[in-house]
């Protein structure tokens, strides 16, 4: 399956990366391939076959609504590019 | 051109879980920032979300509520965005096979009950909170709210007008407060929603050309924006124009909502099943459980209320829409309050004090009993109902037993007959040109002389008491 450069461009802006136009040109035959690969499929009848949305034979792995104390805010905060002490500070989101 | 409105509604809510959906972090309103926060509702690289039993029995007690069907094999999906809200860039949420399907709610607007769909109720996890005030160059993220469990109830667009949608709303809300299913705390967030709205020519099928409104905080607000989407989409339509589909953003104190996304910009969230948590298969036995846990509905309630107490409608109406409320008013009358006098006092006095303070239900400081002996006290004469308001606003400020506060405020009635017919007699004997009056067939004589007589016992006589000792005395004068 043919891959076209606006929907490149379109899952890069969704992605949020920038480009080059090697880049480019380079992922449009790299995820022709990847869709090609995946369009294999189609040749098989699953007209029987219910859509698989997990591979492993696994259910309702459920957690007791039980409280348990979080972590201290010094520790989650250490994984903050910037912070106050009190929040994880991130350039103005302007609304 | 006359034009029908069709309006469909998403309302969140936050669930009252105990701790987050994917954690075990607290499930609590505000707080320092960041303090109810872990490696897995922060995001970080390489946690396992482990979702909350408790998160699917209330998902699916609300689905039950709304007569939805539950299904039988669900699973969670990713929704993905980028929002700094939103620390792992996307949402567990769900896409397919939301928890419960096809239900309905009946709402009764104007005396007639209307039959509203409910296109499903999934399960998701909430956002963060972004502060931009305290800020000058830069935001901060608050990820205390990050992961409290929601469910997202969808309606079908069954409805035709702001007003329906309001009561839609408030059936909601009193299905989720009676199931206990969310706190329903509006000025918390407990309960939000989104507002879709389209116009279609009277007598057309299909629908036009709707747009979506978000950051309604309200159901008031929801109102004023749903009355000024169908005000401008008509404007535009009777112009000629075309409706853009598109999602507005509502400015409460402006009155007015403005585009939010252009479109360029539009959503492409690229759902794909959650590869972290594996599906959701719900038995009939864990169904039947859950149904076994739902108590007496509004509307069963306010069938009792009629059939059994008497009460009417609008009564009934007004005191089960709020649980706590209902509750109350069932515990004033187990302890002895007549069902009518009770719900006189919640629905009147009571209802605008709380207005009044801003306070719910909930926080009325006394208990049933106390009101229940408060209305026993007007019952057997010792006070009479301008006092019984003295010992109502007395309650509310410092909740003591009503005998005790009467005693302490001088407020019990006088029904002695031979006292207040002493008074009569004096208040006469000092006035005798108003026996003329009276005579004469001035009403305003008789009046006059009771004001004196309720002067003279300040205020503590029995009015009906002195009304009839009075008017004894003045026909035999």
């Amino acid at each position: 399956m043919k891959i076209t450069k606006e929907e490149v461009l379109h899952v890069a802006k969704l992605a949020r990366l920038n480009l080059t136009e090697t880049e480019t040109e380079s992922l449009i035959n790299d995820m022709g391939n990847i869709i090609g690969f995946a369009d294999k499929l189609n040749e098989l009848n699953t007209d029987e076959v219910l859509p698989t949305a997990h591979a492993i034979p696994m259910q309702n792995a459920f957690r007791a609504d039980e409280v348990k104390e979080s972590f201290p805010r010094e520790e989650i905060l250490k994984n903050a590019p910037d912070s106050d002490g009190d929040g994880f500070l991130i350039p103005k989101v302007v609304e | 051109m006359k034009y029908e409105t069709v309006i469909g509604l998403e309302v969140h809510a936050e669930l009252s879980t105990k701790t987050k959906i994917f954690c075990s972090c607290k499930n609590e309103f505000g707080g320092e920032p960041n303090t109810r926060c872990c490696p897995v509702c922060t995001g970080m690289p390489g946690t396992l979300p482990v979702l909350n039993k408790a998160v699917v029995d209330y998902a699916i007690k609300a689905g039950l509520a709304t007569n939805c069907s539950i299904t039988k094999y669900g699973k969670q999906d990713r929704k993905n965005y980028f929002y700094p809200d939103l620390p792992k860039a996307y949402q567990i949420s769900q896409f397919d096979l939301p928890l419960c399907q096809n239900g309905y709610i009946d709402i009764n607007v104007n005396d007639e009950t209307r039959r509203i769909g409910i296109t499903r109720i999934h399960i998701e996890e909430d956002a963060g909170k972004l502060i931009h005030d305290d800020y000058s160059n830069e935001s901060m993220a608050d990820y205390n709210r990050c992961g409290v469990p929601l469910i997202e109830i969808v309606s079908e667009p069954d409805l035709r007008s702001p007003e329906e949608a309001r009561v839609y709303l408030e059936t909601l809300k009193s299905i989720l407060e009676y199931t206990e299913v969310s706190d329903c705390k509006m000025q918390e967030g407990s309960l939000r929603c989104d507002v879709n709205v389209s116009l279609r020519p009277v007598g057309q099928k299909e629908f036009g050309t709707r747009c979506e409104m978000k950051n309604v905080n309200s159901f008031r607000a929801a109102v004023r924006a749903m009355e000024y989407e169908q005000k401008r989409q008509a404007e535009i339509l009777d112009n000629g124009g075309v409706i853009v589909q598109e999602t507005r953003r509502w400015d409460d104190v402006r009155g007015e909502s403005i585009p939010m996304r252009s479109k360029e910009d539009a959503q492409d969230y690229r759902y794909f099943p959650e590869p972290d948590l594996v599906p959701i298969v719900v038995s009939d036995e864990w169904v039947e459980q859950i149904k076994n846990t739902i108590p007496e509905m509004p509307e069963q309630r306010k069938a009792r209320y009629i059939g059994e107490y008497g009460l009417p409608e609008y009564d009934a109406f007004i005191l089960t829409s709020s649980k706590k409320m209902a509750d109350f008013f069932d515990a004033t009358v187990s302890e002895g309050a007549k069902p009518k006098t009770a719900s006189n006092w919640l629905m009147g006095d009571i209802s605008k004090i709380l207005n009044d303070k801003e306070l719910e239900p909930a926080d009325i400081p006394f208990t049933p009993a106390q009101l229940a002996k408060m209305i026993a006290l007007i019952d057997k004469g010792t006070i009479s109902n301008s006092a019984a308001k003295k010992v109502l606003d007395a309650m509310f400020a410092e909740p003591a037993d009503p005998e005790a506060l009467v005693e302490k405020l001088g407020l019990a009635q006088v029904s002695d007959e031979g006292a207040i017919l002493q008074m009569v007699n004096d208040v006469l004997a000092q006035n005798p040109q108003s026996i003329v009056d009276y005579k004469a067939g001035k009403d305003r004589a008789m009046g006059f002389l009771v004001g004196q007589v309720m002067r003279v016992s300040k205020g503590k006589a029995n009015p009906q008491m002195i009304n009839k000792l009075l008017k004894e005395a003045l026909d035999k004068a």
